[in-house]
């Protein structure tokens, strides 16, 4: 691709460095430790599924039963209880919750355990090879449509009624279907069981649901000789597990971001830096596309001053990514037009960034989300700002397109607002599909002057984040105009620093299995 | 606003202020459009039960000018049709907040002369609600739609816990601040539960015996200043309310209980 905003090579490898040094720090903080839910999606990938009578999960009683074992990992005490029970990975659960067998004692490292743990961890790995193995025919016998892929949100709360509501969707067009979390599910830190039909603002992400809802999906998708992609939260006091539970159900898409959890739900840095290490590792492995939250920096701080951070984290979280094994490909790096309408010239300045994340990241598919802010319950108008962002979109080459709403900010989508929404889309993408091939911005303009800018603006933030590191920088308030600190916010209780024993084979295997680099030098 | 107030307003020449109706392009043509989707496959038969809705809702002649099948036995419709429905305009009396809206300078002026210390204000998004863009817009530094936020407000020691803070950290936030007023947001909420959530808390500041000190202030989407009332608050913002206009109706009641 030709850049069309001639954009500075070197300032761009400039922010690349800068951006490394950063995850290379980030990844090394989170190497030394785990977390209650890494050790809780160790269980689920081995095999652990369900709960007790009060819905509490198996992993979650295990867990925490066993908190002076974690900084040497679950993996061997439970394969030793396995072992000596003779039980299967959920009723040995069971009985470690219920009493009936012991975590810990002797014989945690002996030859047999380890031996008995390597091969769950196989197990578990050959589960995920089995998950993108089914994708890759399933995308090879109904491929997928053209891009950006047209991404809807259903949020009723109640799995059974997003099911419909989502086949209707695809029908009209959809190609990636998100089921929105029942509101502070993030801050649970602990998944749900079973198939739910009560949830406030979204539908709780369980493995029950996320089955359902894969399996409407695959019907809906034969129907429509396309595959239509589903999409949940790896993200919140869950990460991991939720990265586990996708990776195992086939979800393909699924929003993780290194700073959203901070920013947005107060929940600890050191938590959550550590737990989204492991849950890119999974993703990877799991051949799952991540969504990265920046365009949710611009909801916070204003569009047009803080645009250089929203490119600052995508480094950020690019830098992560790769160095957790995934491929660019897998890389949904988000962003947002979130600029009040209203003002002269926004348009250019959308484009102008939109096209900018495009150059700078092409080989990433670029998750671009509508607008939300400057909505207003004037949904004519709405529905106005919705076109310009659609094409905004096909004329930049964006991936994924998550469809904006004529009713944000009002409610829930109703099932026309949504069919509503994808006929608009499909009708400026399509008038417009090869408009990209023919347009250039003319040298010295506003919009390759505005790239220009943002692109610098990011370099030095870049380079001020690498100086000070990410925990001084989100204390400062860089991004999104939210301070945070490292002792603060939820979930800090769940982090252990790894004892010189620590195990898990589940987590050896993955890294063996993708690109994993870590914090190891270079790039 | 009283009655009187109501019918000193310049209404179009013709108008009848006991029976007011939609306008299309004529005066009491009652010309509305509405829209939504059936539960039923699209046919002539799905078509007339939109065309009978329309009656049923008042209107007359309805129309059905748009219908497109939905797939899954889903269809959507989109109808024109006249109101019959009126209402006596002159009758209709909206409570409101009483604050006289003045702007940043004046506010502040106003506080540090008549009160002479800053007043204490702390925000949150209670409850389950990750929303925060109705608190931000209110408080945050920068503001909203080119007016500062309570933040940048010299005479305002403002703090924004933020999102989905649960009510009982709120209330000890506002004893160990002693704050004088409390900013609630509710944006995003199903089933109601903001009003529940709003309502527990004005119960256990009550219980707390601070009521009487306490400006209490709740805003968003779906609130009114009469909702608002009902719960126990002191006043409600809806959509589109700017800073300076919280900040003046602060300044005035805080000064109004410590005079």
């Amino acid at each position: 691709m030709t850049s069309k905003l001639d954009l500075d090579p070197g300032r761009i490898a400039c922010c690349r460095e800068s951006a490394d040094a950063v995850a290379r720090a980030v990844l090394a903080f989170a190497s030394e430790r785990t977390t209650v839910s890494i050790e809780r999606a160790t269980l689920r990938l081995i095999g652990v599924e369900g709960g007790d009578d009060a819905g509490v999960p198996w992993v979650n009683r295990v867990v925490d039963g066993a908190r002076s074992l974690l900084p040497g990992g679950i993996a061997l005490p439970f394969a030793r209880a396995m072992r000596v029970g003779g039980l299967d990975p959920t009723q040995t659960a069971r009985a470690v919750a219920e009493g009936g067998l012991e975590l810990g004692g002797e014989g945690v490292a002996d030859s047999e355990t380890q031996a008995l743990a390597h091969a769950l961890a196989e197990r578990a790995m050959a589960r995920i090879s089995g998950t993108v193995a089914d994708r890759e025919a399933r995308l090879e016998a109904l491929g997928e449509g053209p891009r950006p892929l047209l991404y809807v949100i259903v949020a009723s709360g109640n799995i059974f009624e997003d099911v419909v509501q989502a086949k209707v969707c695809v029908r009209a067009g959809a190609q990636v279907v998100a089921v929105i979390r029942s509101t502070a599910q993030s801050l649970l830190d602990y998944i749900p069981e079973g198939t739910t039909t009560e949830g406030y603002g979204g539908t709780y992400a369980t493995q029950g649901n996320f089955r359902v809802m894969r399996a409407a999906l695959d019907e809906a998708s034969e129907e429509a000789g396309r595959y239509v992609r589903l999409c949940n939260y790896a993200s919140g006091l869950c990460m991991p597990e939720m990265a586990a539970l996708g990776a195992v159900e086939r979800l393909d898409v699924m929003l993780n971001d290194a700073l959203y959890g901070i920013l947005f739900r107060d929940i600890n840095m050191q938590r959550t830096l550590t737990d989204q290490a492991f849950s890119r590792l999974v993703s990877a492995a799991g051949g799952i596309l991540i969504n990265t939250g920046e365009d949710n920096y611009l909801t916070t701080a204003d569009a047009v001053d803080a645009a250089h951070t929203v490119l600052a984290s995508q480094f950020i979280n690019e830098a992560i990514a790769l160095r957790c094994g995934l491929q660019p490909w897998q890389l949904g790096l988000g962003h947002a037009m979130q600029m009040n309408p209203l003002n002269e010239d926004t348009f250019l300045l959308e484009v102008a960034q939109a096209q900018m994340a495009r150059e700078i990241f092409p080989d990433c598919p670029l998750k671009y989300m509508p607008p939300t802010k400057h909505m207003t319950g004037d949904i004519f108008r709405g529905h106005v700002q919705d076109a310009m962002f659609s094409l905004a979109s096909v004329m930049t080459g964006q991936g994924i397109h998550l469809l904006g709403m004529m009713t944000e900010a009002m409610h829930t989508p109703h099932i026309h607002d949504r069919v509503l929404a994808l006929d608009a889309t499909r009708m400026v993408m399509g008038s417009a599909r090869h408009l990209a091939d023919e347009i250039s911005f003319v040298p010295g303009g506003r919009i390759r002057t505005r790239a220009q800018e943002v692109l610098a603006e990011a370099c030095d933030l870049l380079e001020t984040v690498r100086r000070d590191g990410i925990f001084a920088a989100l204390g400062q308030g860089r991004f999104a105009d939210v301070v945070r600190t490292a002792e603060g916010g939820r979930g800090l209780d769940g982090v252990f620093v790894k004892s010189p024993d620590y195990r898990n084979p589940v987590e050896d295997l993955l890294r063996g299995r993708v690109a994993w680099r870590g914090a190891a030098e270079g790039a | 606003m009283k009655r009187k107030d109501v019918a000193a307003l310049a209404l179009p020449e013709g108008v009848n202020p006991h029976a007011v109706r939609p306008y299309g392009d004529a005066l009491d043509d009652g010309l509305v459009q509405v829209s939504f989707t059936l539960p039923v496959p699209l046919c002539p038969e799905s078509v007339e039960a939109a065309r009978r809705l329309g009656g049923q809702m008042g209107l007359k002649e309805p129309t059905v000018y748009h219908q497109a099948d939905l797939g899954h036995g889903f269809s959507f419709y989109i109808l024109y049709g006249k109101l019959q429905h009126a209402v006596d305009f002159g009758r209709i009396v909206v409570p409101r907040v009483s604050e006289t809206h003045v702007s940043f300078d004046e506010i502040n002026a106003r506080v540090q002369s008549v009160l002479g210390r800053r007043i204490r204000v702390v925000g949150a998004c209670t409850g389950s609600d990750a929303h925060t863009v109705g608190i931000d817009a209110i408080m945050n530094m920068k503001g909203y739609d080119g007016e500062y936020g309570l933040e940048r407000y010299p005479q305002f020691d403002a703090r924004n816990l933020g999102s989905q803070v649960p009510n009982e950290v709120l209330l000890r936030q506002i004893v160990e601040l002693d704050a004088d007023a409390v900013l609630v947001s509710q944006v995003v909420t199903q089933r109601d539960v903001h009003l529940d959530n709003l309502a527990e808390l004005a119960d256990m500041i009550e219980a707390q015996g601070i009521r009487e000190r306490i400006v209490l202030v709740c805003g968003g989407p779906r609130i009114t200043h009469e909702v608002a009332l009902e719960l126990g608050y002191d006043a409600g913002f809806g959509a589109g309310t700017r800073p300076s206009q919280v900040a003046s109706f602060l300044a005035d009641e805080v000064i109004r209980r410590k005079a």
